[in-house]
């Protein structure tokens, strides 16, 4: 068994998996459920003046019967009055003290800031985080993502906070920038302890087409909201990992974005993340899912002869590097295995209509283009490749072959075909040395 | 949401609701839209897609079934009818296993086969219950070209061609000798496939683009053949087959299994003699198969299939034997009829010789049903076509054109017995030869 105990910033929780600030910790007897289940640590639903809600709040991004892909809010910080909430935390820590409690904040006023970080503290939280990430009414009040979009001000902030709090302060950035390092940087000069991110992005999830209306509705009306879940998980592990390789971020991630499983949590992890915090999964699913994201993360850490999941932490980063710095002589190609084929075929079309047409079936008219030159680039095979394959007893289809010769090892058959490891791309022994683009333009620089 | 097209419609209204096939239910009930929806985004959408070669009409089964994925069940619908007029049968008649589920990928990966016929029957379901709601029709025929085609029959296969026909501009008059249309749809289809009224909702419906139809009219003696073709630019043969082949086999208890078929399917208040507990049923083919599950499924005790060669000589579909035995049909196999006992003028036996050693077996029974097979018509001879030496019309494969200028066939009655959608592609592709021939093809 791996040791899934993790430190983050001086805060210690019994594996790496807390609650996001969200709707599964609006309350005590929430996260009292949520840590039975097993969660490590959570982040309380953002406190500050509380806030009127609007019915209705929630959108979802349904794709080919799949529910709840990508998620959308436009629901506030906390409604609920700031002694109760406060009162609920000081019971959650009493009775859980070895899981984490982190309290969100987002306020306006030096003085206001001051006031929650001391009640905060009095309630037993273990440490603070600034919602500097909210992109939907809030920062029309020139809180959230206002502020995590405004580097300067987002220092002067986390200033104060550093200034008021003796337990760590993390600082939750906003997706919603054209760069994530410059917030980063911002809050890390300005003492930040740690960085959780990422908050949602500023989205619309849909449009009523029978009341002309966005998504969710409220009246008929809609706005903007932010979106999260599975389907923003791209965003966030490139976010987290420009800033766990920069060298000027020197303090804790915590991942958020889109994890719903260990692997997803694992991901994060190997790119960089300390710890990551799940919201929208816990939405769908329930807390249950926490069973899963420990015994799966445990199986993998063992399985790799990884001691813990400390030891996880940023093994990926090293190879997260700059598209000048890749290999322009790697080469890769597809290879279908005959015996899994199930000759759906799909490869043939997505290689043809959307990527080099160079898979081919008996029945395909790929004839017409052979012998006739690819943009001027590499001459095409003049001549098919033999029929490699005949159809397997059962199969109706005959499975498709590739021309190794055209192959551009693009991956798109292999992520099209529905049958696992039935296509998989082979590194080519026509590989040449190592040579990036980078490389390659200091040497025509040096020939210039 | 259960829709059937079926009550809407005024010729299923002349069908007696005391009809026997009506205590049948569906064996594959229609889908709800959460059912449609889980198994639509199960397909794939291979691309050549071997559920389309496996459909004798070549419908677009992926883009139908990933229509109704994004919700478009009109335009599913349409992507069906297109290339099958018929598809609202043939999604409830169609054996999808030997067809184009046989064929799906599915089949290789994980073993379950998508549900094409059910989802067929969803889309053209939901879209034909929309279209009676909406007034807003699928297809608008296009306006009158002046042609005129004859069919005779009424069958799938002259529907389909007639449809086709009508929505291109034709003139198209069906000619049926019996009182209903529809054709096996309507006398024959296993009930718990498709009852009678579900047949006569879709004959509506392809009337409904203005087809004609004249029931108990029967061409060569109320109309004659010759003046048939001198009034119209061209007929269409889909006579289907004939009478059944006797096995001179008779008295009291016996029955031909189509004729039993229609009285359970069309005859207001038939009912099953009382005192029948044993029935057998004489044949190895889907009709034989048919009535055997239809007698077990009205409650008979013991029903015997009663086979003259080997389980595997057998013409009837796998699936549907399997089907048949679930529910409760017994096979016997090399067994050849030779005569029926019947004891004061009722039925209490048949006896078999066997193959296996020739001697000679008795099965007690109180009912036996002899299923042998239909015989291309005879009087087709009268009008003067080529006939294959079987007796089946002969046509052009690519046109379903007849030896005679301007006639043309399709059905039962040139495959010698095969599926309504066989039926509905011969007519679809007839249809389309005629417009071609008259470069009107559209």
């Amino acid at each position: 068994m791996a040791d899934l105990s993790v430190e983050f910033c001086g805060i210690d929780s019994p594996n790496p998996f807390w609650l996001a600030s969200g709707p599964p910790t609006n309350s005590g007897e929430q996260v009292m459920r949520a840590f039975d289940a097993g969660w490590g640590g959570a982040v309380w639903k953002t406190l500050g003046e509380p806030i009127v809600n609007l019915n209705s709040r929630f959108g979802a991004l349904d794709i080919g019967g799949v529910k709840v892909a990508g998620f959308n809010n436009i629901e506030l910080i906390t409604d609920r009055p700031l002694s109760v909430n406060f009162r609920e935390m000081a019971e959650v820590k009493r009775r859980h003290p070895d899981r984490a409690l982190i309290a969100s904040l987002m306020v306006e006023s030096r003085a206001e800031w001051r006031d929650l970080i001391q009640r905060s503290e009095d309630a037993g939280c273990d440490g603070i985080e600034l919602n500097f990430g909210c992109p939907h009414g809030m920062c029309e009040r020139g809180m959230g993502s206002a502020v995590g979009q405004e580097p300067r001000v987002l220092a002067e902030i986390t200033g104060w906070a550093k200034e008021f709090a003796s337990v760590p302060v993390l600082v939750k950035l906003t997706p919603n920038v054209d760069d994530i390092l410059v917030p980063g940087r911002a809050a890390v000069e300005a003492r930040a302890d740690g960085l959780s991110l990422i908050n949602t992005i500023k989205s619309l999830i849909g449009v009523d087409l029978d009341r002309m209306a966005p998504l969710p509705s409220v009246a008929g009306e809609g706005t903007h909201g932010g979106y999260c879940g599975p389907a923003v998980k791209p965003i966030a592990l490139h976010m987290v990992g420009a800033l766990a390789r920069d060298p000027g971020i020197d303090v804790p991630l915590s991942a958020i974005g889109g994890i719903a499983t260990w692997r997803d949590a694992a991901e994060f992890m190997a790119l960089g993340a300390a710890n990551v915090q799940v919201c929208t999964s816990v939405m769908h699913k329930g807390y249950r899912i926490v069973e899963d994201l420990i015994e799966g993360l445990n199986e993998f850490l063992d399985a790799k002869g990884i001691a813990s999941a400390a030891e996880l932490v940023g093994q990926a980063v090293p190879n997260f590097r700059e598209w000048g710095d890749l290999d322009l002589n790697y080469r890769i190609v597809a290879d279908i295995d005959a015996d899994r084929c199930i000759g759906c075929h799909l490869c043939y079309i997505a290689c043809l209509d959307g990527a080099h047409q160079c898979i081919h079936t008996a029945q395909s008219p790929c004839g017409a283009w052979h012998g006739e030159p690819d943009h001027g680039q590499r001459p095409r095979a003049t001549v098919l490749p033999p029929v490699r394959h005949e159809p397997r007893p059962g199969l109706t289809a005959q499975v498709p072959w590739v021309d190794e010769a055209e192959c551009i090892g693009c991956n798109l058959c292999a992520l099209v075909c529905p049958v696992p490891g039935c296509i998989t791309m082979r590194e080519s022994e026509s590989s040449n040395e190592r040579l990036s683009w980078k490389e390659r333009s200091a040497s025509a620089d040096q020939k210039a | 949401m259960s829709i059937d097209p079926v009550q809407q419609w005024p010729l299923g209204e002349g069908l007696d609701p005391n009809r026997l096939e009506c205590r049948f239910e569906d064996a594959k009930p229609p889908y709800t839209p959460a059912e449609a929806l889980v198994e639509a985004n199960r397909c794939l959408h291979c691309f050549d897609a071997p559920c389309v070669r496996g459909c004798p009409t070549a419908i677009d089964i992926p883009k139908f079934i990933a229509q109704i994925s994004s919700g478009n069940l009109r335009g599913a619908a349409k992507t069906i009818f297109r290339q099958n007029m018929l598809g609202a049968s043939c999604a409830r008649v169609c054996p999808v296993e030997e067809m184009c589920a046989g064929a799906c990928v599915y089949h290789a990966l994980n073993g379950q086969p998508i549900a094409i016929g059910r989802l067929q029957r969803y889309a053209t379901d939901v879209a034909l219950a929309d279209e009676r709601a909406s007034g807003r029709r699928l297809f608008s025929p296009a306006s009158a070209n002046g042609r005129r085609v004859a069919l005779v029959g009424a069958g799938p296969a002259s529907l389909a061609c007639a449809a086709h026909l009508a929505l291109a501009g034709v003139s198209a008059s069906i000619y049926e000798r019996d009182g209903l249309p529809g054709g096996l749809n309507t006398t024959a289809v296993a009930p718990y496939k498709m009852r009678a009224e579900s047949s006569l909702a879709e004959v509506e419906w392809l009337l409904s683009h203005g087809v004609e139809l004249r029931t108990d009219t029967t061409v060569g003696t109320d109309i004659a053949w010759p003046e048939l073709m001198a009034t119209h630019d061209a007929v269409f043969i889909g006579v289907g087959l004939g009478q059944a082949r006797s096995l001179e086999l008779e008295g009291p208890g016996v029955w031909g299994a189509t004729e039993l078929i229609r009285a359970i399917k069309n005859e207001p208040g038939f009912e099953l003699p009382g005192d029948v507990r044993r029935a057998v049923v004489v044949g190895g083919g889907n009709t034989a198969i048919d009535v055997a599950r239809e007698l077990a499924m009205l409650g008979i005790a013991e029903v015997t299939l009663a086979y003259r060669r080997s389980r595997a000589d057998m013409s009837a579909y796998a699936h549907e034997w399997a089907g048949a035995r679930q529910s409760g049909v017994r096979l016997q196999t090399r067994l050849q009829p030779c005569r029926t006992v019947h004891h004061r003028q009722r039925l209490v036996g048949v006896v078999f010789q066997d193959a296996v050693n020739g001697r000679e077996v008795e099965l007690p029974c109180e009912l036996l049903v002899v299923a042998a097979g239909q015989s291309p018509w005879a009087a087709l001879v009268d009008a003067g076509i080529r006939l294959n030496a079987d007796g089946t019309v002969w046509t052009q494969p690519e046109t379903r054109a007849t030896s005679l200028a301007g006639v043309y066939a399709g059905g039962d009655c040139v495959n010698g017995g095969k599926e309504v959608v066989d039926a509905a592609a011969d007519g679809r592709i007839a249809a389309h030869a005629m417009l071609e021939e008259w470069g009107a093809c559209g």
